[in-house]
C-alpha cells in the first residue's frame, strides 16, 4: 500500500481527507523510473472544483497516453491542510504518488479564472518553487500556465516560465521532446526556454521586455533576441473528432461539482456575443462526431458507474446533430437508470419534449439568458435572445406544467442606461403576467417563481468590449439597488426573486482580466497578507487586497474604469488568436451602433477564424 | 433475490466516509454490470443497505452490504468482477444469496469484533490489558458519554461481551446496533481513565474484525447467513 504524503494525524485532523489521498478508480499509477517526464498538472483550486474540469482530464489522459510521461495531478489544500502544511513546512506533493511537486519535470497549472491567482502563488510557496520564474534553478520543475486566462498572461508573467496558449492536444509532445533533447544534452534551463518559445503557441514571457510611457501605458513590447517570435498564435485542434478524449475519466471519492460525466459536443460558439470572451477565443466552431460521441458516452459511463450525464459546450442547442444525441442518451438512460443533465437549450418544442422525459417538471426550471433588460441594449451586445422569444418559450412552458422561470442578465455593460435596467424587471414582471394571463387560478399551484439574477460586466480581452471602462464598485451597487427598487414597482413583484452578485470581486476580476505585468508585486502582497480562495465567498477578504495595491501604488481604475484608446498598446496584443483586431474594432463601432451582426451559420463576418481551415467557416 | 455482501476497508480507504462508501459501491456495482434492482418512482435509486457504518480511520475486515438483485449471477463471477473493478483497499470477501425471509444487516446486527493497538509514539506505559482486566472484575465500567447536546453517565460493562490480547494487541468483542452501542475507544478510554491519563485521540489504531447477529440466543457472523450462488 502506498505511503501517504500527510501523516495520518493531519489526514484524521483536516476537513475531507479524501481530498488528499489519490487512489481513486481510473487515477494513472506508473511506475516513476520507467518513466522519462513526470508532469504535475494543478487546478489551483480545491479537489472539488478541480476534479470537475474536463480540460484537465482531457489533459491527463493525454499525457499518461504518452509512454515516457507520467501526468498526476496537484490541487490547492484548502485553507486548514495550508496552515499546517505552513507551520510544518510540508511540500506540496502529487496525489497519484504523493511525491513532491518539486521532484517532478514539469508543473503545469491551468487559468480557468483571475481569481484563482494566490492559489497559483499558494501552489508554488507550498511546492517550495521559487515564486519569481527568474529565481529558479536547473532542478525546479519547468512552470507552465495554460487555460483560458492565458490569453492575457501578463499579471502572472514574472511567476510562469512558459505559457501554452491555446488547446492542449497539439504542441504539447513537441515540448516534451524538445525538453528531454535538452535534457539529454545538458543543456540549460534558459536556453531550453528560449528553444521552446520557437514552438507555436509557446510564449516563454521573460523573452520579452515591456517598457511604459507616463501615465503607464506599454510603450513597447519587444523579444529580447532576434530568433524569438513577436506574435504567438493560439494552437487550435481543428479535428476535435479524430483527438485525445478521457474514456476512462477519474472517479472521486467524495461528492465533487460536478459528479458525473461530461461530454463536450462542441468546441466554439456561432453567436458572437459581443462581451463573451469563449465565444472569440475558440472560433471557429468544430462539432464533434456524433457516432463518435455516442460511444463515448457509454464508454466513459461503463468505466466511471457515474449515474448521471451532462453535455458541454457553449450554446449546445447550436450542435447540429443534438436531437439525435439526446434521443440516444435519453433511451439509454432509462435502460441504465441514469440520469441526463442538460445543458440550458433554446426553450424550444423538442427541449420541452426531452426536459419533460427526463426531469420533474414540478422540480425543474427554465431557463433564459437575455443578458439585457431592453432589445437596444441586447442589440448592444448582440445578444440574440428576444422578448418575444422569450415570451414564447415560457407560454409553452408553463402550458407544458413548469412554473418556474430563472433569468440571467449583467449589469454595467457599455452604453447601458436606466431604461434598460428598468427593462430587466419589466421583462420578469411581463414573464410573471403572462403565467396568471395563461394558466387559469383553479389549475395553479401557488405563484409562478421567477428568479432573475445579474453579474456584473467585466470586460475581457479579445472582446469587442476590450477597449470599453468597467463600473466602479459603487456604479455596480447602485445599479443593483436601482433594479432592485424596480422589482418592487412591479405589479407581479410577489412572484419575483432578485439576487446580484458580489461586487468587489467583479473590480478585481476586471483589474487582472486587462492587467499587465506591473500587477506581479500585487499578486504577491495580497498572498503575503493572507489573501486565497479569492473565488470563494466564504474566503474572500477585500480590505487586504485594497491594501496590497496601496501599498504598490497601484490605482485599480487604471485597469478598469479607464476607457482605452483604439490604438493604445493592450498587453495581449503579442497573442493572435485567429480573430482579428480589426474585426474587434469593427464589432465596438456596431456595439455603439446598435447593429446586430449575424451569427456565423446565417453569415460569415470575416472575423479571421477562417484563417484555420475547418470548422463552421467552411460548412456547406 | 437477496444478497449479501462481505468486503474489507483498508489503508487510504480508511480516510474515506460512510457516505462515500455507499456512493462508491453504487458506481462499483455498476462498474462491474452487478444485476441490482432499483427501486421505482420518479428517481430510481439501487436497493442496498449497509450493516453498520465504519467511522473514519478505522479499518475493517468484515463490512457488510445487503443488495437486491434482478438475475441471477454465480458468487465466483460477481465476486471477480467488483475486485477488478475495485480500488486498492476495498476487497470483496464473500458474495452469497440470503434466505428469502432474512432480516436485513442493519436491522440484525447485535456485536461486532475488534482489534486494537496502539500509534507508533501513542504506546501507553501501561498494560491496558491487565487494567481491562481489573475495571471488568468490578461492578460496573462507567464512562461519561458525551452528545452534542447532553453528557450523561453509562456504564458499559454489560455491551463488553470477551475481551483477550497482550501489551500489543486487545481483542474485544462489543455491543452494538441500536440498544447499546459500544466502541472500542469508549473501552479503552475507561481503561485509560482508570489510570488517570486521557486517551489521545490519534493513539489507537482499530480494525473491525467482525460483525455478528443474533438467532435463538446465540451470536453468529453475517457471514454465516446464506450460501454461494452456483
Amino acid at each position: 500500500m502506498r505511503e501517504t504524503a500527510l501523516s495520518e494525524e493531519i489526514l484524521l485532523t483536516v476537513e475531507k481527507p479524501a481530498r488528499y489521498i489519490g487512489n481513486e478508480v481510473n487515477s494513472v499509477i506508473k511506475e516513476k523510473d520507467k518513466v522519462k517526464v513526470r508532469f504535475a498538472m494543478c487546478f489551483p483550486d480545491v479537489y472539488e472544483i478541480g476534479m470537475s474540469h474536463l480540460g484537465i482530464q482531457i489533459l491527463y489522459s493525454m499525457f499518461n497516453s504518452f509512454e515516457d510521461v507520467w501526468c498526476e495531478r496537484v490541487y490547492s489544500p484548502w485553507t486548514d491542510l495550508h496552515k499546517i502544511m505552513k507551520e510544518k513546512n510540508i511540500p506540496l506533493f502529487a496525489l497519484e504518488s504523493q511525491d513532491p511537486v518539486l521532484e517532478f519535470d514539469f508543473l503545469g497549472i491551468t487559468l480557468q479564472y483571475e481569481m484563482c491567482y494566490t492559489n497559483v502563488l499558494q501552489i508554488l510557496d507550498l511546492s517550495h518553487i521559487p515564486i519569481y520564474s527568474r529565481d529558479r534553478d536547473e532542478n525546479c520543475p519547468i512552470v507552465i500556465g495554460g487555460g483560458p486566462c492565458t490569453y492575457n498572461p501578463e499579471p502572472l508573467a514574472d511567476f510562469f516560465d512558459l505559457f501554452y496558449i491555446g488547446e492542449g492536444e497539439t504542441v504539447y509532445r513537441k515540448v516534451i521532446d524538445l525538453y528531454l533533447e535538452c535534457k539529454e544534452n545538458g543543456i540549460s534551463r534558459a536556453d531550453f526556454l528560449k528553444k521552446a518559445s520557437k514552438i507555436g503557441g509557446i510564449y516563454v514571457p521573460s523573452l520579452y521586455k515591456v517598457e511604459y510611457d507616463d501615465e503607464g501605458l506599454i510603450s513597447s513590447f519587444e523579444p529580447i533576441y532576434d530568433d524569438v517570435p513577436q506574435i504567438i498564435h493560439k494552437e487550435i485542434e481543428m479535428d476535435i473528432s479524430d483527438t485525445y478524449y478521457p474514456e476512462k475519466p477519474i472517479v472521486p471519492f467524495i461528492k465533487v461539482t460536478q459528479d458525473r460525466v461530461t461530454l463536450e459536443i462542441q468546441r466554439g460558439c456561432i453567436r458572437g456575443c459581443r462581451f463573451c470572451q469563449a465565444g472569440m477565443l475558440y472560433r471557429p466552431v468544430r462539432e464533434r462526431d456524433v457516432e463518435l460521441l455516442k460511444s463515448y458516452a457509454v464508454k466513459m459511463l461503463e468505466n466511471t458507474g457515474h449515474e448521471e450525464i451532462s453535455l458541454s459546450s457553449l450554446s449546445s442547442s447550436d450542435y447540429t446533430k443534438l436531437e439525435e444525441l439526446v434521443n440516444f442518451l435519453v433511451d439509454y438512460a432509462e435502460e441504465k437508470k441514469l440520469n441526463i443533465s442538460l445543458p440550458s437549450l433554446r426553450i424550444d418544442a423538442f427541449s420541452l419534449d426531452v426536459m419533460s422525459k427526463i426531469q420533474d417538471i414540478r422540480k425543474s426550471s427554465l431557463t433564459f439568458a437575455p443578458e439585457a433588460g431592453s432589445q437596444r441594449l441586447r442589440d448592444v451586445i448582440n445578444k440574440g435572445l428576444t422578448r418575444e422569444v422569450i415570451l414564447e418559450g415560457a407560454k409553452e412552458a408553463f402550458i407544458g406544467g413548469w412554473t418556474r422561470v430563472k433569468l440571467y442578465f449583467m449589469l454595467g455593460l457599455p452604453t447601458e442606461t436606466k431604461e434598460d435596467m428598468r427593462g430587466i424587471a419589466e421583462l420578469c414582471n411581463e414573464i410573471a403576467k403572462l403565467y396568471y394571463e395563461l394558466i387559469p387560478k383553479s389549475e395553479r399551484k401557488g405563484r409562478v417563481q421567477i428568479v432573475a439574477s445579474t453579474s456584473f460586466f467585466v470586460p475581457k480581452p479579445f472582446t469587442p468590449f476590450q477597449w470599453a471602462a468597467q463600473n466602479s464598485k459603487e456604479e455596480f451597487l447602485e445599479k443593483a439597488h436601482f433594479v432592485n427598487d424596480s422589482m418592487h414597482e412591479q405589479l407581479n413583484s410577489k412572484s419575483i426573486k432578485y439576487n446580484y452578485h458580489e461586487a468587489d470581486v467583479s473590480v478585481l476580476e476586471g483589474v487582472f482580466a486587462r492587467g499587465d505585468r506591473k500587477l506581479s508585486r500585487v499578486l504577491i502582497e495580497a498572498y503575503k497578507k493572507g489573501c486565497l480562495f479569492d473565488a470563494w465567498t466564504e474566503t474572500f477578504r477585500e480590505t487586504p487586497w485594497l491594501e496590497a495595491f496601496e501599498e504598490c501604488g497601484i490605482d485599480m481604475a487604471f485597469y478598469t474604469s479607464r476607457e482605452r484608446s483604439l490604438e493604445e498598446h493592450l498587453p495581449w496584443d503579442m497573442i493572435d488568436i485567429g480573430v482579428t483586431k480589426d474585426f474587434l474594432k469593427r464589432e465596438w463601432m456596431n456595439a455603439v451602433n446598435e447593429t446586430v451582426t449575424p451569427n456565423c451559420r446565417a453569415k460569415c463576418s470575416g472575423c479571421g477564424a477562417r484563417v484555420f481551415g475547418g470548422g463552421v467557416c467552411y460548412e456547406g | 433475490m437477496k444478497v449479501r455482501i462481505k468486503f474489507s476497508k483498508e489503508g487510504v480507504m480508511k480516510y474515506i466516509g460512510h457516505l462515500d462508501i455507499m456512493r462508491y459501491f453504487q458506481k462499483l456495482l455498476r462498474r462491474s454490470d452487478i444485476p441490482i434492482a432499483y427501486s421505482t418512482g420518479m428517481s430510481p435509486h439501487q436497493i442496498m443497505s449497509f450493516a453498520m457504518p465504519l467511522s473514519i480511520g478505522v479499518e475493517s475486515d468484515g463490512e457488510y452490504v445487503d443488495i437486491e438483485l434482478t438475475d441471477r449471477i454465480t458468487s465466483a463471477i460477481a465476486i471477480e468482477r467488483l475486485n477488478s473493478n475495485n480500488v486498492d483497499g476495498i476487497k470483496i470477501l464473500s458474495f452469497k444469496e440470503l434466505p428469502d425471509n432474512a432480516v436485513n444487516a442493519m436491522a440484525s446486527i447485535c456485536a461486532a469484533d475488534y482489534e486494537v493497538s496502539f500509534r507508533k509514539g501513542y504506546e501507553p506505559d501501561f498494560s491496558c490489558i491487565r487494567i481491562l482486566e481489573e475495571i471488568y472484575a468490578g461492578d460496573k465500567i462507567e464512562i461519561l458519554k458525551k452528545t452534542k447536546k447532553s453528557e450523561s453517565i453509562v456504564d458499559i460493562k454489560p455491551g463488553i461481551f470477551s475481551f483477550e490480547g497482550d501489551d500489543k494487541i486487545i481483542k474485544l468483542c462489543v455491543s452494538c446496533g441500536s440498544v447499546l452501542n459500544i466502541k472500542p475507544e469508549m473501552v479503552l478510554g475507561a481503561v485509560y481513565s482508570k489510570m488517570n491519563s486521557e486517551l489521545n485521540e490519534f493513539a489507537l489504531l482499530i480494525r473491525r474484525k467482525e460483525i455478528y447477529t443474533e438467532t435463538e440466543g446465540t451470536r453468529i457472523s453475517l457471514n454465516m447467513i446464506g450460501a454461494d450462488i452456483l
